[in-house]
C-alpha cells in the first residue's frame, strides 16, 4: 500500500529542525537568594558544564547575596511563604526558626558532599562558567564590584546580558 | 543496539555511545574514543584522569564526578576541563569505558 502524504506536510516537515538538537548553551537568572534557590542555579550551571553546555549565571535582586562577599557564607533557607516547608507559615516565622532550619539543610547537604555555595562559585569558575551581576540591581543595593567575590567576571546591564545570552536557553530562578 | 569497531574489535555500545561490556574496554579502545569525540591523542595527563576513573569506580562500583576527580586524581578542575573541552563528566567516564556518572557535581 503506498502512503499518501500532503505535499504541504511533507514541505514543512522537511523545514522542521531535526527534534532532538543538543544543548549548546544556558543563562541562568538568579534573582532570589535563599538556599533554596541558590543551590539548583548553581548546581544546574554546572551540570552543564559538566556535559559541555555553556554556562552563564546573571545574578540580579536578591541572587546577588549569592556573590556579595559579606552574604555568600550566611545564606539562609526561606521558611515563610514557601509552601513546601514542612512546618506551618506562622510558625515559620518564629524567631530562630530559619536559623534552625538553615542549620539542618546545611548538615544535610554536607552529608551528600555537595560543596558550600563560596565553593560551587569556584567550581564553576575552574569549569568555564561566567558569572555577572545586575548593573541596576548593584546601584538598587549600592554595591561596587569590590563588594562582590573574585568569581565574578563583571557587571552587565540587562541590554548586554540578552546580547551575551544569544542562542542559548534562559532560566530564571 | 549500535555496534562500533573499536581497535579492529566489533564493540557494543548504548544510544550515547557508553561501552555495554565493561570487559571489551583496552587502551585501544580509550584511544579510538577519545579520536572519535575530538579529544583526539590522550596524553599522560589524560591517562592519569582515565586510570583513577577506572580504579575509582572498580573501588566504589560507580564511576566518579567532575568534583571527586578534581578532588582525588591529582588533576585540578581547570584542567579537567582543557583535558576533556567538551564536558569531563560524561567523556572521562566514556573514554574509560565506564557508565555515564549519575552524580551532579
Amino acid at each position: 500500500m503506498t502512503q499518501v502524504v500532503d505535499p504541504y506536510i511533507a514541505e514543512l516537515e522537511k523545514q522542521m529542525p531535526p527534534a532532538k538538537q543538543p544543548i549548546q548553551a544556558v543563562s541562568i537568572i538568579l534573582s532570589k537568594g535563599s538556599l533554596d534557590m541558590v543551590y539548583p542555579a548553581l548546581i544546574l550551571a554546572n551540570g552543564a558544564r559538566m556535559s559541555g553546555i555553556e554556562a552563564t549565571i546573571f545574578c540580579t535582586f536578591w541572587g546577588l547575596d549569592a556573590i556579595t562577599e559579606k552574604k555568600v557564607d550566611h545564606l539562609h533557607v526561606a521558611t515563610v511563604g514557601n509552601p513546601a516547608f514542612p512546618v506551618p507559615t506562622m510558625l515559620g516565622g518564629l524567631p530562630g526558626m530559619e536559623a534552625l532550619a538553615t542549620a539542618f539543610m546545611k548538615k544535610e547537604i554536607e552529608k551528600i558532599e555537595i560543596p558550600s555555595v563560596r565553593e560551587m562559585l569556584q567550581i564553576l569558575r575552574d569549569s568555564g562558567a561566567k558569572i555577572f551581576a545586575c548593573r541596576m540591581a548593584m546601584d538598587m543595593f549600592n554595591l561596587k564590584q569590590t563588594d562582590l567575590v573574585p568569581e565574578v567576571d563583571g557587571v552587565l546591564s540587562v541590554v548586554d546580558f540578552f546580547d551575551l545570552a544569544a542562542g542559548s536557553q534562559i532560566l530564571f530562578i | 543496539m549500535p555496534t562500533q569497531t573499536y581497535a579492529g574489535k566489533q564493540i557494543s555500545l548504548n544510544s550515547e555511545g557508553f561501552l555495554t561490556n565493561a570487559s571489551d574496554w583496552t587502551p585501544g579502545v580509550a584511544e579510538e574514543i577519545a579520536k572519535e569525540t575530538g579529544i583526539g591523542p590522550l596524553n599522560d595527563k589524560h591517562w592519569q584522569v582515565i586510570t583513577f576513573c577506572r580504579e575509582d569506580a572498580a573501588r566504589e562500583g560507580q564511576p566518579p564526578g567532575v568534583r571527586r576527580i578534581a578532588k582525588l586524581s591529582g588533576v585540578e578542575m581547570k584542567e579537567l576541563y582543557q583535558l576533556f573541552p567538551k564536558g569531563p563528566g560524561k567523556l572521562a567516564a566514556r573514554i574509560a569505558g565506564l557508565p555515564k556518572p549519575q552524580g551532579c557535581i
